[in-house]
């Protein structure tokens, strides 16, 4: 909401000199948010002049300027500009007359822009000054010519400064208004909350619009018939619960607007239109009451406000036909819709050039119906936005008369003496405030008196009763439901800076979750071992989910987003591997070419064949029963936290007497075994495939027999797609799973101190053999005594078969109650050596 | 030198002077190694003439045995005191030559870091396990009750609309991605005993156009507590304490009045930066307020018994304020220069 200065000071007492700053300070003590400030921005001296003569001078581009002679100060004087009070102008405008009062900016003038004026040479002349348009006065979008001030219906002597003449002196604030406050979308409730900050005498423009004669009921003669006709309430509301009308006629719709309107109007954000659109523009935004304006002679029989019919056609005032939907509240006459109540009235009724006699409307509207049909047909007019926010239902006839007041004094028009008002609106209802709980709830011990006065400055209506105050909220505050809304009414009004700082003391907590605390110690872990953890938007493509979602190329199915800010990554990630890659590539893009990078963080996977969410949702303040709540649950997609991981180029830099190392699949792996480190999980690694990776290079990772993950290298072509070098390790797993499949407690073993026994072992084994089969077969067959094995060698060549490879073991043996002897040891080892060749034909060595 | 000799103090004093002047012309352990051999050996003088005292008349052996033997034990004590030197020289040389250029060496180790934000959340949950609070976590897709219904968010009221909601698709299924932390709040109420004290921190979504000061996925931390003879005072103080954790002991709390639907009365929280870049003033955080009755009794807590407050803050706009950081935009590109300027610390 945006609040001219001049025009708040007409309601409420601005002590002079209050800068916009000023108003600021004191609206945000009572929740009103500094949002900006707006001027003309504009600098003198801007002054009236007078067209004493022109002449026309044709130039070779075309064009035709007017050199003119501009009485800017009058005979004998100086000019503002401290020049000559005759200014040589030249002006490329022609739509003004010999005559003609003008807006002159004399040299020193800044417009808006900045646009500084001074004396310049132009088409042969010295231009002194320059002639004023509306638009580059800030005044309108007018542009055709200059501003000719009879246009506006001014006059004034020469050298009188135009801009306090043309209102254009004025400020306005911007404030944000939270959408409780729909009474602070007017310079009345605006006004009202100033003074409630600053103590300044406020008075209501809706008592002083007088004269204001009382609308008369229905059966009058003279009252246009309105009849509320809803077949449908929405929550048993009636979808127009208050409905004025006043008639204006002989109105002169060409008249001009006055100058002081039209510049409140602008800094209000509200563009000048006509003298009868403008004052219902103006009175909506001193009042806070939509107004329309109907041209009486286009209107076809009485007014009877519906619901729409399904499929009932509207062309609103901007031109588009709408489908209305059942929910709709039409205003109609004998021929159909004439507007859609509340949010947008029709073109064929609309008020015009030609208009001559005016029914002038103000109605309250449900706020839920309103905000439906706006939402319905993306209308968030200023009406609409006021009544989905409620609107003072006891002020439509005090607007109304404000309206036909205004097309008197402005349009030359004569009011009917009286009107129609049709009000249902139900009395409010009073909120029992018991003693002491605002003080229970805001921490602060105020008075009764306090309470009571701060309810009676807000406009509340108090008795006291027993055991607290009974309080009917005034009419223009509907957010005022509850003995809740009521306390932060006296705190805030009393202010908040009375609120102690008193911390609270919790019950003994038991710190991070076991789940939350592996998970931070494997990013430190991660992040130590010098992997760099990036954050990314979890939106993706259809194809990225498709490759990196699924292992084996079965169809996935993906959260998609309905309204996606980029339609090209419309779905939710089921793999961390693509907001990784896009990171890679931004980093690759800008020289860095060595990328550790990983993330923790959700992916979303929906099962296929399922359906995910509720058509129907439970009402709001009230428990839902368990059944309705697993339900709830039940219906929320599986939203794992993974971690992914992806290295390219070197992991070590080439250096003084260091060979570079790059990156592979063994970097991926080590990061899985920092992952072992941080959550004492066991992961075991065979070979696995993915439709995403390497099929010679993927790892399959598995807790307890329960897949997790994989490791490995990006498919080269999925690389090169992304802009990559060849080879990118990659891992993604479930951490959720990880760290849900390992037990909590690590269990110790005894350390044994006898002394060690160490041998190698060289297998020749098929090529087909894992190294960790062979291991596993060497763990086995030597039993207990076996303690350590470490793969040293994996050799082919000359001196092994083809189709074989010799693997070579460093093995390390002890017992726990003797020092073994080399023949112990050697037993255990060829025990290990039996094992692996009954299970694929492993031999020895030598 | 195979033929005896007849033991003389100058034979003797011959082979002990050449022995002295050969252990001090040794230059290194090598050359000391041979002068050893050469001049104590079995085969050197002074063993030679020591051997000859088998055959010396038994009166002449102590005098002569002492003229030898002291010779010898002279010889010795020379060779030691050579030898501690030419170590000592060596080791100092190795050590001298095994010199290296401090600046220039090869490093294995890669420089990793944590992202700030994750570390910023890190730093935000341990002020209040510190108090004893506990940390709850939900789902970023979420259900409309839980988002909007359930706090207090009428369907029609135009505070639903302005959340700029992602909606998950079919909008029928009543899924969002979660427009704040604050569904988090119904799930603790509903899951925990009473009293209740925890911090929700996690990823929210608006449909927010990514810019400088805008991100439509960006990070919340929520807090909630519900216990018997909550108020405002409670939740101010619980602020104080926050912000003076992380921005220092002069940092402190203004509340201003405003609107949440699940917050009554509501606030807007301005908290007083000691450290700002440019000079210490009153920055915009979040928002507050104590539990609308209506949140308390959609998780079935009854509002005559408890009261309850909470409060959420952005953690982006935290790390921007704390380390001046000027642009959104860096904090999820992934420009590894913008975390590693970090490390692990925040």
């Amino acid at each position: 909401m945006r609040v001219p200065l001049s025009w708040l000071a007409e309601y409420v007492e601005l002590v002079p000199g209050t800068t916009p700053e000023d108003v600021h300070a004191a609206l945000v003590k009572v929740g009103l948010e500094e949002e900006d400030v707006h001027t003309f921005d504009l600098e003198g001296p801007i002054v009236v002049g007078e067209v004493l003569e022109f002449v026309e001078e044709p130039q070779s581009n075309g064009k035709t300027i007017r050199w003119c002679q501009v009485r800017v100060a009058p005979e004998g004087q100086t000019a503002a500009d401290g020049g000559e009070a005759v200014h040589g102008i030249v002006c490329g405008a022609r739509n003004f007359f010999v005559g003609d009062k003008v807006v002159v900016t004399l040299p020193g003038a800044v417009l808006p822009g900045p646009f500084p004026i001074a004396a310049r040479k132009t088409y042969g002349h010295v231009s002194d000054g320059m002639i004023a348009s509306a638009r580059e006065l800030g005044l309108g979008e007018d542009h055709d010519g200059i501003l000719r001030l009879s246009t506006l219906g001014v006059d004034a002597p020469v050298g009188t400064d135009a801009i306090a003449l043309l209102g254009l002196d004025d400020a306005a604030i911007e404030i944000n208004v939270t959408p409780d406050r729909g009474y602070a979308f007017s310079i009345r409730g605006v006004a009202r909350e100033y003074a409630h900050a600053t103590g300044a005498r406020f008075r209501d423009p809706v008592e002083q619009s007088a004269p204001a004669p009382v609308p008369t009921g229905p059966g009058s003669a003279a009252v246009f018939s309105v009849v509320i006709d809803d077949a449908a309430p929405i929550r048993g509301k009636v979808g127009s619960a208050v409905f004025a009308t006043r008639i204006v006629r002989d109105v002169d719709a060409a008249r001009p607007t006055p100058a002081w309107m039209i510049a409140r109007l602008k800094l209000a954000g509200i563009r000048s239109i006509s003298v009868l659109v403008d004052i219902t523009n103006y009175v909506m935004l001193e009042l806070g009451q939509p107004i329309h304006g109907y041209d009486l002679d286009q209107l076809r029989g009485g007014i009877v406000v519906r619901r729409a019919t399904a499929g009932e056609k509207f062309t609103t005032l901007d031109g588009k036909e709408r489908t209305l939907h059942v929910e709709d509240l039409v205003v109609t006459d004998d021929r159909g819709p004439i507007g859609l109540g509340g949010v947008m009235g029709g073109a064929e009724t609309e008020m015009g050039d030609e208009t001559r006699n005016v029914l002038v409307e103000a109605a309250n509207w449900d706020p839920v119906s309103i905000a439906r049909t706006a939402r319905r047909h993306k209308l968030p007019s200023e009406a609409a936005k006021r009544y989905e926010r409620g609107v003072d239902p006891e002020i439509a006839a005090a607007a109304v008369s404000r309206v036909a007041q205004l097309m008197v004094d402005l349009a030359g028009g004569t009011a009917d003496a009286g009107g129609s008002l049709i009000s249902t609106a139900p009395a409010r209802e009073a909120i029992f405030l018991p003693e002491g709980f605002v003080s229970s709830i805001i921490g602060v011990e105020y008075t009764e008196d306090e309470v009571h006065d701060a309810l009676a400055e807000i406009g509340g209506a108090i008795t006291a009763v027993d055991g607290g105050f009974s309080v009917v909220p005034p009419a223009w505050r509907p957010d005022l439901t509850g003995r809740e809304e009521l306390s932060e009414e006296v705190a805030r009004l009393i202010g908040y800076d009375r609120i102690p700082s008193v911390l609270p003391v919790a019950p003994p907590g038991r710190g991070l979750t076991r789940s939350q605390r592996l998970r931070r110690r494997t990013a430190d872990t991660l992040a130590a071992a010098g992997s760099t953890e990036v954050l990314s938007f979890p939106f993706v493509s259809e194809a990225d989910n498709a490759v990196f979602g699924s292992a084996d190329g079965a169809p996935v199915v993906s959260v998609r987003i309905a309204n996606a800010l980029d339609q090209t990554v419309p779905f939710l990630r089921r793999s961390l591997v693509p907001g990784l890659i896009g990171a890679a590539r931004r980093n690759l893009s800008r020289g860095l070419t060595d990328l550790d990078l990983f993330e923790i963080g959700t992916v979303f996977l929906p099962e296929p064949g399922r359906t995910y969410g509720s058509l129907e949702l439970p009402v709001g303040n009230e428990k839902p029963s368990d059944e309705v709540l697993a339900a709830l649950d039940a219906g929320i997609p599986p939203q794992p936290r993974h971690l992914g991981a992806l290295i390219v180029g070197d992991v070590v830099a080439k250096q003084p007497r260091q060979p570079a190392v790059a990156a592979g699949i063994a970097d991926a792996l080590d990061v899985v075994r920092q992952v072992e480190l941080a959550t004492g999980a066991r992961i075991d690694i065979s070979q696995g495939s993915h439709q995403a990776m390497h099929p010679g290079r993927t790892a399959e990772l598995r807790v307890d027999g329960t897949l997790v993950g994989y490791a490995g290298e990006l498919l080269p072509a999925l690389a090169a797609d992304a802009d990559l070098p060849r080879v990118v390790a990659v891992v993604e797993l479930d951490l959720d799973a990880v760290i849900a499949l390992t037990e909590p407690t690590v269990e110790a073993q005894t350390i044994d101190t006898m002394p060690a026994a160490t041998q190698d072992l060289s297998l020749i084994v098929p090529v087909e053999v894992a190294a960790a089969e062979a291991a596993a077969a060497i763990r086995e067959g030597a039993g207990e005594l076996l303690e350590h094995v470490a793969l040293v060698d994996d050799y082919r060549g000359q001196g092994v078969p083809a189709g074989a490879k010799s693997l070579t073991f460093a093995l390390r043996f002890r017992a726990d109650d003797r020092t073994l002897t080399a023949a112990e040891a050697s037993e255990a080892k060829l025990a290990g050596a039996a094992l692996a060749n009954d299970r694929f034909g492993a031999t020895i060595r030598e | 030198m195979s033929e005896p000799r007849e033991i003389t103090e100058s034979a003797v004093q011959a082979a002990v002077d050449a022995a002295l002047a050969a252990i001090a012309s040794a230059g290194d352990s090598a050359a000391l190694k041979q002068v050893r051999t050469e001049h104590t050996g079995d085969k050197s003088a002074l063993a030679l003439l020591n051997a000859e005292l088998r055959n010396v008349p038994n009166e002449q052996k102590a005098a002569l045995g002492k003229l030898v033997g002291g010779a010898r034990g002279r010889v010795n004590q020379a060779f030691a005191a050579r030898e501690a030197e030419i170590v000592e020289a060596e080791a100092a040389a190795q050590l001298a030559a095994e010199t290296v250029d401090v600046t220039a060496l090869a490093s294995r180790y890669r420089p990793g870091s944590r992202h700030p934000l994750s570390l910023l959340q890190d730093r935000v949950c341990d002020v209040f396990t510190g108090m004893g609070w506990e940390i709850a976590e939900g789902p970023e897709v979420e259900s409309e009750w839980f988002n909007f219904d359930a706090l207090n968010f009428d369907a029609d009221h135009p505070a639903r609309a302005m959340q700029d909601t992602f909606f998950v698709d079919p909008p029928e299924s009543h899924l969002v991605l979660r427009t704040h932390t604050s569904p988090v709040q119904i799930r603790s109420m509903l899951e925990r005993e009473l009293p209740l004290y925890v911090l929700a921190p996690g990823r929210v979504y608006r449909t927010d156009e990514f810019d400088a000061t805008h991100l439509p996925v960006f990070m919340q931390f929520e807090g909630v507590a519900v216990d018997k003879g909550l108020t405002m005072a409670h939740l101010r103080g619980t602020l104080d304490h926050f912000v003076k954790s992380i921005f220092g002991d002069e940092a402190k709390i203004r509340l201003r009045p405003s609107f949440f639907p699940f917050t009554e009365p509501s606030a807007e929280l301005d908290f007083w930066h000691p450290t700002f870049k440019g000079g210490a003033r009153w920055i915009e955080w979040g928002g507050c307020g104590m539990m609308h009755p209506n949140v308390l009794k959609a998780a079935g807590i009854d509002p005559e018994v408890y009261t309850g407050f909470a409060f959420g803050m952005g953690i982006e706009r935290g790390l921007m304020l704390r380390n001046d950081v000027q642009d959104m935009r860096e904090m999820v590109e992934g420009d590894i220069r913008f975390s590693q300027q970090f490390g692990m610390v925040v």
